[in-house]
């Protein structure tokens, strides 16, 4: 049982890095001028929702197999999501939003955001990595 | 469908712009326009309504019986015209299916079922395809069909046979008003665009009658000659390049036939774009005033550039303005030269385009931002060289802008010159001096004078204008610059200038001040920019630009030149404050490249010399423009497209806005911007959305009703946005009648959303202007919205909610339309909640623009209407930009990161503007990346690429350049107190918006608190417990407080969210000398006006008087005063005023006779009166939107609005300026 909630998780987690490396990709697109904020802003808002879908599938499963660290370590980052999803204005297109991007530095502070989240998921995965091998092991 | 007699003459510089390869470009966007274009012929309901309005257009229609007869006639006349008309007229649908126009004509029966078998209909419209064949049988509709196809048979065979012909269908398919135009030869019928639409831009729209006239006559006797000359020639170039030579052959042939004043006009007309000397001091508005004068009737909106021409017919009453351009066959030639050139630029680079024809329509955005990036020297250079010399065979000194020969010498200018930094349009610190006194010999001493400028010479080896810049110096080194001198604020009461406060200049030595771009276009907070964003933090003073950049100029050089010099990395234009490290190299000031300079760049056509690339215009002037060549171009320019939306529901009707609407249009029809092949449509709405078709050769127009609302469709694919010229009688007519159509309507719904949806439908293949009337909230269909106001919480002092938009319908729709370079410009007059907050994204994000016009009445408010009429009359007169976008580089270590304006900001640095126009005004905010500590100078630039209402595209470009300092008090010293102001409110609004309003006040106290903190910390010597402000920002906190008690920032005063929002936007959007009119309104005393210190302008005296404190304690009831709020003028009259004066001013015997309503002087022979209106004038000479008059009497219900202005009082929700003075010195000693 273990060991199949960890090769979920490592699943879901492989999937959120390549959504962080996409984000990155895309966002640094934009700052080169290689597409423009209206196609970068709908691509990547498409993907907001499944991200914080992702991430909080994960970190309810570790609730519920009581893997209480795992769970504290993601809580944050799933708060994060979720509350980012529900402070967009009213009036805006959605996280990212065209008319803003280039404003006050926002497509820089989105830039750092994808990268700590990289580097969130990178940890998670060699943790969930390795606690699918003890798993494994212990069965 | 007709090509009557409304044709217009196609041979316009748009026409020219289509030469060589952009067709080639067009074609991916091409495909885009046809999905628009073609699928909607079918599909027409006819709901039941539709009955109701006919019996209004009966009426009309004996008159026009004759038009098919009348536009007969030229057709026959005129093979070459009358085919290409007819092809695509009479067979639209044929031209979007089959490219090759020749093979045949079919009926437009026909082609209707043909084009329904093409392409491919949703269930929807095929179903509708019946109904839309029977509506318009039944409307009389087919029988001027078939008339019209018989006609189109005849000339489809001259189509066939016409040599300009070649490729000419595939250019049509994608783009179809230009081809039109370009194979069009007009004849009598509308000659006068011919000349017209060639110079774009500088004619703004009103063309003088009897110069029109003139352009008749002398268009059609040189044409005729001119068209065969100009085919043998260019035939082998291809059917583009046909067009354009055919005019300048035409011009050229026409320099000797014409009569001195038709060549005057163009002459004149060119100049005032060219005119590259600064010989008239550019300056100040109240010069404007003075052209604009004797101009036949232009009126205050064609502000600046037709001040210029309008003194081509007379030319004698305008000596000033034109002297030196005098010389009718010289300039004749000129303007053939230009077209020459121009119709090289064409050609050469017609190869380069084929490259991205394969682009598809997303791509298409980006190259166009390539387009300005992309090398475009390099490619055209060699080829247009030659066709250069083939063709005007060394003409070139002749050349346009050049031509501007008349051009100063050096030397002679500098007089002028100099004065110009300093005087424009603000009069100089001395009391006496007066601005409108021209070019004088100001000459003041600069105070803010101060060392640091040594650099300079490092900085400039090789150029020669060195050795008189050091002479300069040595004025530099006084103790103190004046705007250091500490001010204690607390004490010194009488900190406002006498007259309006000038810009500080920046601290240059004296040839680079000369040439930097003037403070009203371009204006940086700190005119002393700080060494590092260490010391820039320190000065707690936002560092940032404020930008006019389509600002009416009287005088701007045009440069038309085969090569646009600029820097191979950043892309700079070459500009004044380059440096020449010798002959062949110049070196950037952006971004240090070493560039080489082209061949052709060291001819100077000004003194016909070589070897004087430093001599040149680009290089003389900071503010210039470049006539692009199609580099700069994803397609052929487009023409002006104008699309009425309207709002027709009950609540509309009762306000009576239509009328208004209507009538202002009627008038200025023929004055809007455009040429030969101005487009314009109207769409009205209430819970339906009704179209009308405005086709050439209907009887009387034609409405079109949908009511499918949630999937809205255009009930017809043409027709709908019709040529201006071929329908005009239509298009007066449906005005005539538009205001009485509905007054009996019941509808209360208003379907906005679906009518934006159906305008943007309409305008995406061309692009254009969507001029958007609301007068409530929008209750039907998408982007419907709900009332979010509670008035209880009008003058909560706490939380203002709901400043942000309640849905993304309208930004999305905006970016939408910005894609498709359609710019959406709202007018809300409405009396109730509307919302403002989420309609204003339509505009904001499309580069439109928002009128608002609170509790709206035709007639119970007539201060509204007449506000709205004058607004109106600009809007519709004022230039336009179209498929504009604008870029500001700085140099290298500077970095932008916020914009505020009305635009999208499509990539980093790149402002994407469907549609400019000279009332925007735009700011950024930078911040300093890098130390410029091995820098002595920064500079600016803005570049707008814009195509022009007569079809050019054409690039304006402003440079400024402002010294680094690196101490504290050298940035103090500099600082530009009112930019400071407008960045800040800028800044505000943005932080109200994303976060609270308390917030931004909070913000707001905080900058002004830390700045002086700051200051007097470095100021050692002070005393800590007085509160000084250096003498540059002596009356910083005074504006801010102005800003707290604005509409938009005040808290505890009831004030209507709409208001309020409507403030923000103005903020946002305006440019910054009417910002600050609107933040510090200026009050004169009026009742006692004398001639001391009076100026002349024109001859007539316009009295002085002082600015006087905005304070109750300075009104008096023996007195009477004017405020001039930017855009509207109070005149408060006291009760003991003195009787004199209400009788001569105001024609009224005393002062309880004057009406409560009173929007007019009259004009009285007595003094006072004359001195008063000769005043006001000169106030609303000064700016471009002519301001409302109100007359208000103590017991008169605008009372309020007057006093809330006065903001040094106190009121129950606000601080008094001195309390609020006192406020700050504590905060600061605590």
């Amino acid at each position: 049982m273990e060991s199949v909630v960890f090769i979920f998780s490592l699943i879901d987690c492989c999937a959120l890095i390549f959504l962080a490396v996409y984000f990155i990709i895309t966002l640094s697109d934009l700052e080169c001028d290689y597409i423009n904020a209206r196609s970068c802003c709908s691509k990547l808002n498409k993907w907001v929702v499944p991200e914080l879908i992702g991430h909080a599938i994960v970190t309810v499963l570790m609730l519920i197999s009581l893997h209480w660290f795992i769970f504290l370590l993601n809580l944050p980052v799933a708060t994060w999501n979720i509350y980012r999803f529900i402070m967009v204005p009213s009036g805006n297109m959605g996280v990212f939003d065209p008319t803003e991007i280039h404003n006050r530095g926002q497509l820089k502070s989105h830039m750092k955001e994808a990268m700590i989240k990289l580097g969130f998921h990178l940890l998670c995965f060699f943790m969930y990595l390795y606690s699918m091998i003890l798993a494994l092991i212990n069965d | 469908m007709s090509a009557p007699a409304g044709l217009p003459p196609r041979p316009s510089a748009g026409a020219a712009a289509y030469a060589g390869g952009p067709a080639e470009v067009a074609a991916p966007q091409a495909g885009a326009l046809r999905r628009h274009n073609g699928p909607v012929q079918s599909p027409m309901q006819f709901p039941s309504g539709y009955g109701l309005h006919p019996p209004n257009y009966s009426v009309l229609s004996g008159r026009y019986s004759q038009v098919p007869n009348k536009a007969v006639s030229p057709h026959l006349d005129n093979q070459y015209r009358a085919s290409y008309h007819s092809t695509y007229y009479s067979a639209p649908a044929q031209n979007v299916m089959t490219p090759s126009v020749a093979t045949n004509v079919l009926n437009t029966q026909e082609s209707q079922q043909l084009y329904n078998k093409t392409s491919p209909q949703t269930a929807g419209s095929t179903e509708g395809l019946t109904q839309g064949a029977i509506s318009s049988a039944s409307y009389l509709h087919t029988s001027a069909q078939q008339s019209y196809s018989a006609f189109g048979n005849h000339y489809s065979t001259s189509v066939s046979s016409s040599v300009a012909s070649q490729g000419f269908p595939l250019n049509s398919d994608h783009y179809t008003m230009p081809v039109v135009s370009s194979a069009m030869y007009p004849t009598v019928s509308y000659p006068s665009a011919a000349i017209d639409s060639v110079y774009g831009q500088v004619y703004t729209s009103q063309s003088l009658p009897d110069v029109g006239q003139f352009k008749q006559t002398n268009t059609f006797s040189s044409q005729s000659t001119a068209v065969p000359h100009s085919l043998q020639q260019h035939v082998p170039v291809g059917y583009n390049s046909t067009l354009p030579t055919v005019s300048s052959a035409q011009s050229v042939q026409d320099s000797l036939s014409r009569n001195l004043t038709g060549s005057l006009t163009k002459a004149n007309n060119q100049i005032s774009t060219g005119g590259i000397d600064s010989l008239q001091p550019v300056q100040s508005v109240s010069q404007k005033a003075q052209f604009t004068k004797p101009g036949v009737g232009t009126a205050a909106s064609s502000a600046a550039t037709s001040s210029m021409r309008t003194p081509a017919p007379g030319l004698s009453p305008e000596p000033r303005s034109t002297p030196s351009f005098t010389q009718s066959p010289e300039s004749a030639l000129q303007e053939g030269m230009q077209y020459g050139g121009y119709v090289n630029n064409q050609a050469s680079s017609a190869p380069a385009p084929l490259s991205s024809s394969s682009d598809d329509e997303e791509e298409d955005e980006e190259d166009e931002e390539a387009a300005i990036d992309s090398s475009s020297t390099t490619s055209s250079a060699s080829p247009v060289l030659n066709n250069y010399d083939a063709l005007e065979g060394g003409g070139y000194p002749e050349t346009r802008s050049v031509t501007s020969s008349p051009v100063p010498a050096p030397s002679v200018p500098q007089p002028s010159k100099t004065s110009k930094p300093f005087g424009y349009g603000y009069p100089a610190l001395q009391p006496g001096y007066q601005n409108a006194t021209p070019p004088a010999p100001v000459q003041p001493s600069n105070p803010g004078h101060h060392p640091g400028f040594q650099h300079y010479q490092q900085q400039y080896p090789g150029v020669n204008q060195l050795s008189s810049s050091l002479g300069g110096l040595s004025l530099q080194h006084s103790q103190q610059p004046e705007s250091l001198r500490p001010v204690n604020l607390t004490q010194d009461r009488n900190i406002l200038p006498v007259s309006s406060l000038p810009a500080p200049v920046p601290n240059l030595n004296s040839d680079l001040r000369k040439l930097n771009c003037s403070p009203d276009s371009f204006r940086c907070t700190l005119t002393n920019v700080p060494q590092t964003q260490a010391l820039l933090n320190k000065a707690k003073l936002p560092l940032g630009l404020l930008l006019h950049p389509f600002r009416d100029l009287t005088q701007l050089p045009v440069i038309t030149s085969s090569t646009i010099v600029r820097c191979r990395s950043c892309r700079t234009y070459i500009n004044p404050f380059v440096s020449f490290i010798d002959q062949r190299r110049w070196k950037c000031n952006l971004c240090y490249r070493v560039n080489d300079v082209p061949e052709e760049f060291m001819y100077n056509p000004l003194t016909r010399s070589y070897g004087e690339p430093h001599k040149r215009p680009e290089v003389q002037n900071s503010t210039v423009e470049f006539i692009a060549s199609s580099d700069y171009m994803l397609r052929p320019p487009q023409p002006a497209v104008y699309l009425f939306v309207l709002d027709v529901s009950h609540n509309a009707v009762e306000a009576g806005y239509l009328t208004i609407v209507c009538q202002s249009l009627l008038e200025n029809l023929d004055k809007l911007p455009g040429d030969s092949r101005t487009r314009i449509g109207f769409i009205t709405f209430d819970s339906t959305v009704q179209f009308y078709n405005l086709q050439e050769g209907l009887s009387q127009p034609q409405m079109l009703i949908v009511s499918d609302i949630d999937d809205i469709f255009l009930p017809t694919p043409d027709s709908l946005l019709v040529n201006l010229h071929e329908s005009k009688e239509l298009i007066k007519d449906l005005l005539n009648a538009l205001p009485n159509m509905f007054t009996n309507t019941r509808e209360t719904h208003s379907a906005l959303g679906p009518a934006l949806q159906a305008a943007f439908k309409l305008m995406s293949p061309t692009g254009g202007r969507i001029s958007v009337f609301q007068t409530q909230l929008p209750s039907l269909g998408a982007g419907l919205l709900h009332s979010r106001e509670d008035p209880n919480q009008r003058s909560s002092t706490t939380v203002v909610q709901h400043l942000g938009p309640a849905t993304d319908f309208y930004k999305k729709l905006a970016l939408d339309c910005s894609g498709q370079q359609t710019a959406v410009d709202l007018f809300l007059l409405s009396s109730q909640y509307s919302d403002l907050a989420s309609l204003a994204c339509m505009s904001k994000y499309s580069a439109g623009c928002i009128y608002y016009y609170p509790s709206f009445h035709h007639i119970h408010n007539p201060a509204q209407a007449e506000k709205l009429q004058k607004d109106l009359k600009r809007y519709l007169t004022r230039k336009i930009g179209f498929e504009a976008v604008m870029r500001i580089r700085c140099t290298k270590g500077l970095s932008i990161h916020t914009f505020h304006g009305n635009f999208f900001v499509r990539s980093t640095d790149l402002l994407s503007l469907a549609n400019i126009n000279p009332d925007a005004g735009f700011a950024v905010q930078m911040s300093i990346e890098e130390s410029l500590t091995d820098t002595s100078l920064v500079c600016f630039q803005t570049a707008l690429l814009y195509t022009s209402s007569k079809g050019e595209r054409r690039i304006r470009v402003h440079t400024l350049c402002l010294p680094v300092v690196n101490s504290l008090a050298d940035v103090y010293a500099g600082a530009d107190v009112q930019a400071v102001v407008c960045l800040l409110a800028n800044m505000a609004v943005d932080r109200s918006v994303s976060s609270s309003l308390a917030d931004a006040r909070d913000a707001l106290v905080n900058a002004v608190m830390d700045s002086l903190e700051a200051y007097m910390s470095t100021a050692s010597n002070l005393q800590q417990s007085v509160l000084v402000a250096p003498n540059s920002l002596k009356l910083f906190p005074l504006y801010v407080l102005a800003l707290l008690k604005q509409k938009a920032f005040r808290t505890g005063t009831s004030t209507r969210l709409d208001d309020r929002v409507y403030a923000m936007c103005q903020m946002k959007s305006q440019p910054l000398v009417h910002l600050m009119k609107m933040i510090h309104p200026n009050m004169y005393r009026i009742d006692k006006l004398i001639d001391e210190s009076a100026i002349h302008v024109n001859d007539k005296v316009v009295p002085q008087p002082p600015i006087q404190k905005l304070s109750a304690e300075k009104l008096t009831r023996e007195g009477a005063f004017l405020m001039d709020c930017g855009s509207i003028f109070y005149i408060w009259i006291g009760k003991n005023c003195n009787n004199n004066f209400i009788k001569d001013v105001l024609g009224y015997p005393n002062y309880a006779s004057v009406p409560q309503k009173m929007t007019q002087l009259p004009e009285a022979d007595a003094l006072s009166s004359e001195r008063t209106r000769s005043f006001i004038s000169w106030l609303r000479d000064s700016r471009p939107l002519s301001p409302v008059l109100q007359v208000i009497k103590d017991e008169n219900p605008a009372k309020t609005d007057f006093f809330q202005h006065l903001i040094e009082d106190r009121t129950e929700a606000a601080f008094s300026y001195y309390e609020f003075l006192l406020q700050i010195q504590q905060q600061i000693c605590k």
